[in-house]
C-alpha cells in the first residue's frame, strides 16, 4: 500500500467499504482488485486520469455494472448481490455526469420522483385518492420542496426541467437525489460544464449537504481545485487500482500520484 | 417423415428470397435514417402491380418490369424527400406513424388505379417444371433466386467499391461523423429509399407470378421483410436476406408438416423465440442497446 | 391551503361525464349513437395504451390482441360453457391481463425497434389463433349468438342505455388513468421513460413497473373487448388484426402522447373519421391516409400537445404585452 495511507487516519467503520472489487468488460480490465472506502460523515472523493475507472467504481456500487468479484458493503451489509433500484433504497443514491434529468416532468415533479422508495401507498389508494395517500404525497411534496429550497431552485419548482439552464439541470439532479434521504451520495463529476462561479457554489453545497444534511458524500471530479477544497479524503485511481489515499494535503505532496497526473499531461 | 422435404426447400427458398429483398430494403432505410419502414411492403406491392399494368398497356414483359422498378424507385424518393425529410428531429414512433400513412396511401392509391382484383404475371420462361433432386422446380423459382443473388452481388460491389455506397456505409456506422467528412446524410437518406423502392419493386415482380398480386398484398410481405431483417440482425443488410431465406425455409416446413393454416405464426413465433433469446439477431453483434 | 371538496381531476372527470351524457341528445339518429359507442369502446384501449406508450414509453405493436382475448373469452364462455354473463366479463378481462403478465417479462426486456417488432409479432400470432382455432371461435367468419349485455338484472336492449354505460365506465377509466399518473407510480413511470438509469438509481423497480402498466393496459384493453362483444353480439378476427393495433397507436399518437385527454380525443377522432369520409367512396381511405400523415407532419406532439402550445404561444404574448 503506498505511503499515502500511513498519514491519514483510518476512519473507523467506514460507512461504505468496497473490498477488492474487479470488473472486466470482455478482455479489459475496468478495475483491478480495488478497495475503496468512504467514512462516515465525510466528503471522500475519487480522482485519477481519463480511464482511470472512476465511473466504473461510481457504477458497480450503485450496481449498474455487475462485479466480476469483489465485496460491497454498506453499513457492514452486503448490497453487491442487489439490483440497482434496491441498492438506492438502501440509501446508496447517485447523480450522473451526463445529466440524466426527467426532462418532460416538472422540477418539483423531478424531486418528488427521487422520493420513490420513501413515499408508501398502494395503487389502489393513489386511484381512490384516499386519506392515506394524500397525507403521504402532500409530505412527499413537503420533503421535495425543502430539498428543491436547499439547493436554490424553490423558485423553478413548476418550470418544465427540461427547460431549466444547464447549470441549474445539475443542482436539479443534487436535489433529487438528496430527496432520497440517501445515506451516501455519490457525484460523478458534478462540475462538468460549469463556470467557475457555479463550481465555486457547487463546493459549498456540498460541502452543506455533509455538514448540514449529515449525508455522506462521495465525489468523482476532475476538478482539483473544487476537489481540494471540498474534500475530507481523497483516492486516487490508476489504471483501474488505488494509487494512493489519504487527506487533500497528503495527496497533493505524494510523488506517485504527481507522477501519474504529469505522465498523463493532466 | 421427410417426404417432400426438397420441394419445400425449395418453396420455402423462392419465397425467403422475396423476404430477403424486402428485408434488405428495411436495412437500407434503417442503416441511413434509423427509421423502420413500414411502407416497404407497399414498394413490393407496386413493382409488381405496375409491371402487370404496363405489361396490359404494351410493353413488352422485361421492359415493364424495368419501369415499374425504376417508377417504384422514384416513389421511394418521393416518399423521403416529402414526408420523411420534413420530419427531422421528431419523435420516431412519429416516423413510424408517417410511413404506416404513406403505406395506407399507397395501397389506397393501388385500389383505386389498378382495382381490386388479383392479378398475375406471367411466368419469365415458361411454367414447365424442371425435376431435379426430388422436387419439382418452377422455372420462375430459379429466376427469383438468380435475380435476388445478382442483386445481393450488385449492393456488395456497391458498398465495396463506389464511392456513394461507402458513404451510405458510413452514415450506417456514424451519422456524425460522416457528415463532418462532408456526406450529405440528406442525400443519403434520399438515395436509401429509392434503393429500396427498386429492390422492394423488383421482389415484387419476380415474385408476381408465382404467389400473384393485388392492392393489398404489401403489409404481410412488409411485415415478414421486417421480421428477415429482425432475425438476420437489424442493421446488417445481408443478414436480412439470409434471415429472409430462413424465414420463408421454416414457412414453408411448418406449412407442410404441422398446419398450413399456422403458416404466418410460424415465422412469428420463431421471431418472438430468437427476440427473446438472443435479440441482436442470428447475425447481429451482441449489445443491443448500450447503456 | 383550503382543499377543494373535490379534486382536480375528479371535477374535470365529473364535467366530461356530464358532456358524454349530454351527446345523444344532439344526435341526428340511432347510428351516430353507435359511432360513439364504438368511439367510448376505442378510447378506453387508447387512454391504456396511452398509458404505456406516451408515459411509460414503451410501444405496443399488437394491442389488438388483448382487446380481441377479451371478447372471444367473454364469448365463449357465456355461449359454449353457458356461463353468467358477469363471469364471462371477468374472465375476458382475467385472460388479457393473464396474457400480458406472462408476455411482459421477456417482452419488455426488449427496447425501440425490438420492442415494436416482439409486439407486432405477439398480436399476429393471436389474430392467427382466432382465424385458424375454428372449433373454439368460428374462424374467419366469426362468432355469433353473444348474449347481449345484462348486469344486476337490467339487460341493455337499447344503444342509448349501453352508451350510458359506457359514458360511467370511460369516466371511470379516465378518472383512473388521470389519478394514477399523478402519484408515485406515474412520477415512476415517466421517469423510466426518459432514463432508465436515473430512475433506477432513485430506487424505481424498472421491471416490476414496466410489467405492470403493461397488464394494466391489457386488461383495459380486454374491458373495452368485452363490452365491444356483448355490445355487437357479433366478433371477427379481422376487428383485432395487426390494422387495429396500429389504428390504436395511431389513436394515441394522434391525441397527443402521455395526455389522457388527447387519446380520448384521437380515439373519438379516428372512429368517426372513416364515417365522416363514407360520402367520398373509394379514395375514403386515400383520405384518411392523407390526413394522418398530414397530422404527424404538421402536430408533431398530437392533438393535446397542439393545443398546449397554442395557448402557450398565446399566454407569452400576453406577458409581452404586458411587459412592453
Amino acid at each position: 500500500m503506498p505511503a499515502a495511507n500511513a498519514v491519514s487516519p483510518a476512519p473507523p467503520a467506514p460507512l461504505l467499504d468496497v473490498c477488492a472489487a474487479t470488473v472486466r468488460f470482455g478482455g479489459i480490465h475496468a478495475l483491478t482488485e480495488a478497495d475503496f472506502a468512504i467514512a462516515r460523515g465525510s466528503v471522500t472523493a475519487l480522482i485519477g486520469p481519463n480511464g482511470a475507472g472512476k465511473t466504473t467504481m461510481l457504477n458497480a456500487i450503485t450496481g449498474m455494472v455487475p462485479l466480476t468479484s469483489g465485496d460491497i458493503r454498506l453499513d457492514g451489509a452486503d448490497i453487491a448481490g442487489l439490483p440497482p433500484h434496491k441498492r438506492a433504497a438502501a440509501g446508496v443514491v447517485r447523480t450522473f455526469q451526463n445529466l440524466e434529468v426527467f426532462t418532460s416532468m416538472s422540477v418539483l415533479e423531478n424531486v418528488m420522483a427521487g422520493r420513490h422508495a420513501l413515499t408508501r401507498y398502494t395503487v389502489a389508494a393513489s386511484i381512490l385518492r384516499t386519506p392515506g395517500f394524500r397525507r403521504a404525497e402532500a409530505a412527499c411534496r413537503e420533503a421535495a420542496l425543502d430539498c428543491l429550497e436547499f439547493v436554490g431552485l424553490a423558485d423553478e419548482a413548476d418550470t418544465p426541467a427540461g427547460d431549466l439552464p444547464y447549470g441549474k439541470q445539475r443542482l436539479l439532479e443534487m436535489a433529487r437525489a438528496l430527496a432520497a434521504d440517501p445515506k451516501l451520495l455519490l457525484l460523478d463529476e458534478p462540475a462538468a460544464g460549469l463556470n467557475s462561479k457555479e463550481t465555486a457554489r457547487l463546493g459549498d453545497l456540498i460541502r452543506a449537504v455533509c455538514d448540514r444534511r449529515h449525508v455522506t458524500v462521495g465525489l468523482v471530479e476532475h476538478d482539483m481545485e473544487l476537489v481540494m477544497a471540498v474534500s475530507d479524503h481523497i483516492t486516487v485511481l490508476h489504471f483501474g487500482h488505488p494509487l494512493a489515499a489519504g487527506t487533500p494535503d497528503a495527496i497533493q505532496a505524494n510523488p506517485e500520484v504527481i507522477k501519474a497526473y504529469l505522465g498523463e499531461d493532466e | 417423415m421427410f417426404a417432400g422435404a426438397p420441394q419445400y426447400i425449395v418453396s420455402g427458398l423462392t419465397q425467403g428470397a422475396a423476404y430477403g429483398l424486402i428485408g434488405l430494403g428495411f436495412t437500407m432505410i434503417f442503416n441511413t435514417t434509423g427509421i423502420i419502414n413500414f411502407a416497404q411492403g407497399e414498394f413490393v406491392m407496386l413493382g409488381g402491380m405496375l409491371s402487370v399494368c404496363l405489361l396490359g398497356a404494351g410493353l413488352p414483359l422485361p421492359l415493364a418490369i424495368v419501369a415499374a422498378c425504376l417508377a417504384t424507385a422514384v416513389i421511394g424518393g418521393l416518399m423521403e424527400r416529402l414526408t420523411i425529410r420534413p420530419l427531422a428531429g421528431a419523435p420516431a414512433v412519429n416516423a413510424v406513424i408517417i410511413t404506416i400513412g404513406v403505406s395506407i396511401l399507397l395501397r389506397g392509391g393501388a385500389m383505386l388505379a389498378f382495382g381490386k382484383d388479383t392479378v398475375a404475371l406471367p411466368a419469365f420462361s415458361g411454367v414447365k417444371p424442371i425435376l431435379a433432386l426430388g422436387a419439382a422446380i418452377q422455372p420462375q423459382s430459379l429466376w427469383v433466386l438468380a435475380v435476388t443473388l445478382a442483386l445481393l452481388a450488385a449492393l456488395k460491389l456497391f458498398f465495396s467499391a463506389t464511392i456513394q455506397g461507402k458513404a451510405m456505409l458510413a452514415c450506417a456506422c456514424q451519422k456524425k461523423a460522416a457528415s463532418l467528412v462532408g456526406i450529405s446524410v440528406a442525400r443519403m437518406a434520399l438515395l436509401s429509399f429509392a434503393i429500396s423502392g427498386l429492390i422492394g419493386a423488383t421482389a415484387g415482380a419476380i415474385l408476381a407470378p408465382i404467389t400473384m398480386t393485388a392492392y393489398d398484398v404489401g403489409m404481410m410481405l412488409g411485415l415478414k421483410g421486417f421480421a428477415a431483417c429482425i432475425l438476420g440482425g437489424l442493421g446488417n443488410p445481408f443478414g436480412a436476406a439470409a434471415g429472409g431465406l430462413l424465414l420463408g425455409v421454416l414457412e414453408s416446413f411448418g406449412a407442410g408438416y404441422v398446419a398450413s393454416g399456422y403458416k404466418d405464426a410460424f415465422a412469428f413465433i420463431v421471431l418472438l423465440l430468437l427476440l427473446f433469446v438472443k435479440p441482436s439477431g442470428l447475425f447481429g453483434k451482441a449489445g443491443v442497446e448500450r447503456v | 391551503m383550503k382543499r377543494p371538496i373535490l379534486g382536480q381531476n375528479a371535477a374535470q372527470a365529473v364535467l366530461f361525464f356530464a358532456l358524454l351524457l349530454a351527446v345523444p341528445y344532439g344526435l341526428p339518429n340511432e347510428y351516430y349513437l353507435s359511432i360513439c359507442i364504438l368511439g367510448s369502446l376505442n378510447a378506453v384501449i387508447a387512454v391504456g395504451l396511452n398509458l404505456l406508450m406516451g408515459y411509460a414509453g414503451q410501444v405496443s405493436l399488437g394491442h389488438a390482441a388483448f382487446y380481441g382475448l377479451g371478447a372471444y373469452a367473454t364469448a365463449i364462455c357465456t355461449t359454449r360453457f353457458g356461463l353468467p354473463i358477469p363471469v364471462g366479463m371477468a374472465a375476458g378481462v382475467t385472460l388479457a391481463a393473464a396474457v400480458a403478465w406472462i408476455v411482459a417479462l421477456p417482452t419488455l426486456k426488449l427496447k425501440g425497434n425490438y420492442l415494436a417488432m416482439a409486439t407486432l409479432g405477439f398480436g399476429i400470432i393471436v389474430s392467427i389463433v382466432f382465424n385458424e382455432a375454428v372449433d373454439l371461435t368460428g374462424g374467419p367468419s366469426g362468432f355469433v349468438g353473444i348474449p347481449r349485455l345484462a348486469l344486476f338484472g337490467h339487460t341493455f336492449e337499447s344503444d342509448h342505455g349501453y352508451y350510458n354505460l359506457m359514458a360511467v365506465v370511460l369516466t371511470l377509466v379516465v378518472l383512473l388513468a388521470l389519478n394514477l399518473m399523478k402519484s408515485r407510480t406515474g412520477r415512476a413511470l415517466r421517469a423510466l421513460h426518459v432514463s432508465e438509469k436515473a430512475a433506477s438509481s432513485l430506487g424505481v423497480d424498472i421491471a416490476a413497473h414496466k410489467r405492470f402498466v403493461f397488464v394494466l393496459s391489457a386488461a383495459l384493453a380486454g374491458l373495452a373487448g368485452v363490452l365491444y362483444a356483448h355490445y355487437l353480439s357479433f366478433i371477427a378476427p379481422a376487428s383485432f388484426g395487426f390494422s387495429f393495433s396500429v389504428q390504436l397507436v395511431v389513436m394515441v399518437v394522434l391525441g397527443g402522447m402521455a395526455s389522457v385527454w388527447g387519446s380520448v380525443a384521437g380515439a373519438f377522432f379516428l372512429t368517426a373519421l372513416p364515417e365522416a369520409l363514407r360520402e367520398f367512396e373509394d379514395i375514403d381511405i386515400l383520405v384518411y391516409g392523407a390526413i394522418l400523415v398530414l397530422t404527424i407532419m404538421y402536430l408533431p406532439d398530437g392533438l393535446a400537445g397542439g393545443i398546449k402550445r397554442l395557448s402557450r404561444k398565446l399566454r407569452r404574448t400576453g406577458v409581452d404585452d404586458a411587459r412592453s
